[in-house]
């Protein structure tokens, strides 16, 4: 039996028709279309399906669609201002903190999470923030690397009040 | 998965009346209930989400003293309420220890108690906190030492229709120190091979006045360590009581050999994680120790 569900995702209202039994990365992709959100393992170890769910880091394969009512979800497709880049983002292309790409959404999220709540953080911070998102190819380097340099940009930038 | 319905009542006495039929499951943070549906581990015909009922998702410092956690508290409102990161570090560190940032954000210490993992991580922390499990049903409700709660891997004296509201906590006392250390073949995202919890609260003439030793994932559920206790228990804390009382923790340890760890090698960490625990609480209570 379908239920009808409503939900806020990248700042937009949907109401869509769900099975009880779907995910929200299953409502994410298959009903509203945003694909960006990824299926690795599907019980919650690899992170790759990472969204916000309130501003925290969520594995969005557990949480219910039947969930989201009520919270404000951030998926990969909402990070960039129109055709600028977030910060992280850019710092993952210029860094080289990414190579086949499926893992990047969810680290771009985690780390979104780690420099919202810490604008300094420790490569240990670091390492620790984006331990649920597993990545087979970059070795993680490249990937902590960019994340402290989209931090120094951010704190750059703040500190030039641009 | 079979189909379900998805219920979220607003208050417990409706969560009850949707938990007394057959085959409903309650949902917390879902990190263990989905996969386990998904995976036909488990069945339920009927989902019930706690996460409406404020008394179940909240921290809260009780009158007489101590806090009651919600038992579908998320592991990072614990970690960061207060009342935890004041009075009950070794609690807020444990919450901090559960699978990933993301896992933390949605996982329950309700549900990380009543999945009844042997090596659930905040469950050591908290019997050394002599938390109470307040368990409810149609018919009533009881207070269960969380001690007591288990049965074995995976199971608990739940009965079909009782619902875990929360965990109360003893006060935590002044010159009290509690730790948890674990040791897992990965640094992150890992399961603990051996866990120890140890609390060690003085006396004014610095005999350790009360202590609590509990282990986890060395035996069919989490363990108190009785005879290590009563090693430490009236004496001061020198490196010659911590090394006996870890000895003696390592044998009150019932470990089992599998794919993870051979007994053995679990007795060996249980006596070094016990010797390291009583060390880090000699440091935090500022007694002279030299090393562990």
């Amino acid at each position: 039996m379908k239920v009808l569900v409503s939900c806020r995702v990248n700042g937009e209202q949907h109401s869509v028709l769900v099975d009880p039994r779907d995910t929200l990365l299953e409502l994410l992709r298959e009903r509203i279309g945003l694909t960006g959100t990824k299926e690795g393992c599907g019980n919650g170890n690899c992170g790759t399906c990472t969204v916000l769910f309130d501003g925290m880091p969520v594995n969005a394969c557990l949480v219910l669609a039947l969930e989201a009512p009520g919270h404000e979800v951030l998926t990969i497709e909402g990070v960039a201002r129109g055709p600028e880049l977030d910060p992280i983002q850019r710092a993952l292309v210029e860094v080289g903190g990414t190579q086949c790409g499926f893992c990047t959404p969810g680290i771009v999220l985690s780390a979104k999470a780690l420099l919202a709540a810490n604008p300094a953080p420790s490569e240990l911070d670091i390492r620790q923030a984006i331990a649920g998102n597993l990545c087979r190819c970059t070795g993680y380097n490249k990937v902590v690397d960019a994340i402290a340099a989209a931090a120094q940009a951010t704190r750059k930038r703040l500190d030039h009040g641009a | 998965m079979r189909e379900f319905v998805y219920v979220a009542p607003p208050s417990i006495a409706e969560a009850l009346i949707e938990l007394s039929g057959d085959n409903a499951r309650p949902l917390a943070g879902g990190t263990d209930l989905l996969p386990q549906l998904r995976e036909g581990r488990r069945h339920a015909d009927r989902v019930v989400d706690l996460k409406r009922i404020g008394e179940l998702t909240t921290v809260r410092r009780l009158p007489q003293g101590g806090v009651e956690i919600g038992a579908a508290a998320s592991a990072t409102a614990v970690a960061r309420h207060e009342a935890i990161a004041a009075d009950y570090p070794a609690i807020a560190a444990s919450a901090r220890l559960l699978g990933s940032v993301q896992v933390q954000n949605r996982a329950s210490i309700g549900g990380n108690v009543c999945n009844a993992a042997p090596s659930a991580d905040v469950v050591p922390a908290l019997m050394c906190h002599q938390a109470t499990a307040r368990v409810a049903s149609g018919d009533g409700w009881r207070e269960i030492g969380l001690e007591d709660f288990f049965t074995g891997p995976g199971k608990t004296v739940l009965k079909p229709g009782e619902l875990l509201l929360s965990l109360a906590l003893a006060p935590a006392p002044q010159r009290s120190a509690t730790t948890y250390l674990r040791f897992t073949p990965r640094r992150e995202m890992d399961i603990a091979i051996a866990g120890v919890a140890v609390r060690i609260d003085l006396a004014a003439d610095h005999t350790i006045a009360l202590t609590r030793i509990a282990l986890a994932a060395v035996g069919p559920t989490p363990l108190r360590a009785p005879s290590a206790e009563a090693i430490l228990r009236g004496h001061r804390l020198d490196r010659e009581v911590a090394a006996a009382a870890a000895a003696a923790a390592a044998n009150d340890a019932r470990a089992i050999s599998d794919t993870r760890a051979s007994a053995d090698y679990r007795r060996a960490l249980t006596e070094v994680l016990t010797r390291r625990g009583i060390a880090a609480c000699a440091r935090s209570l500022n007694l002279t120790w030299d090393g562990p």
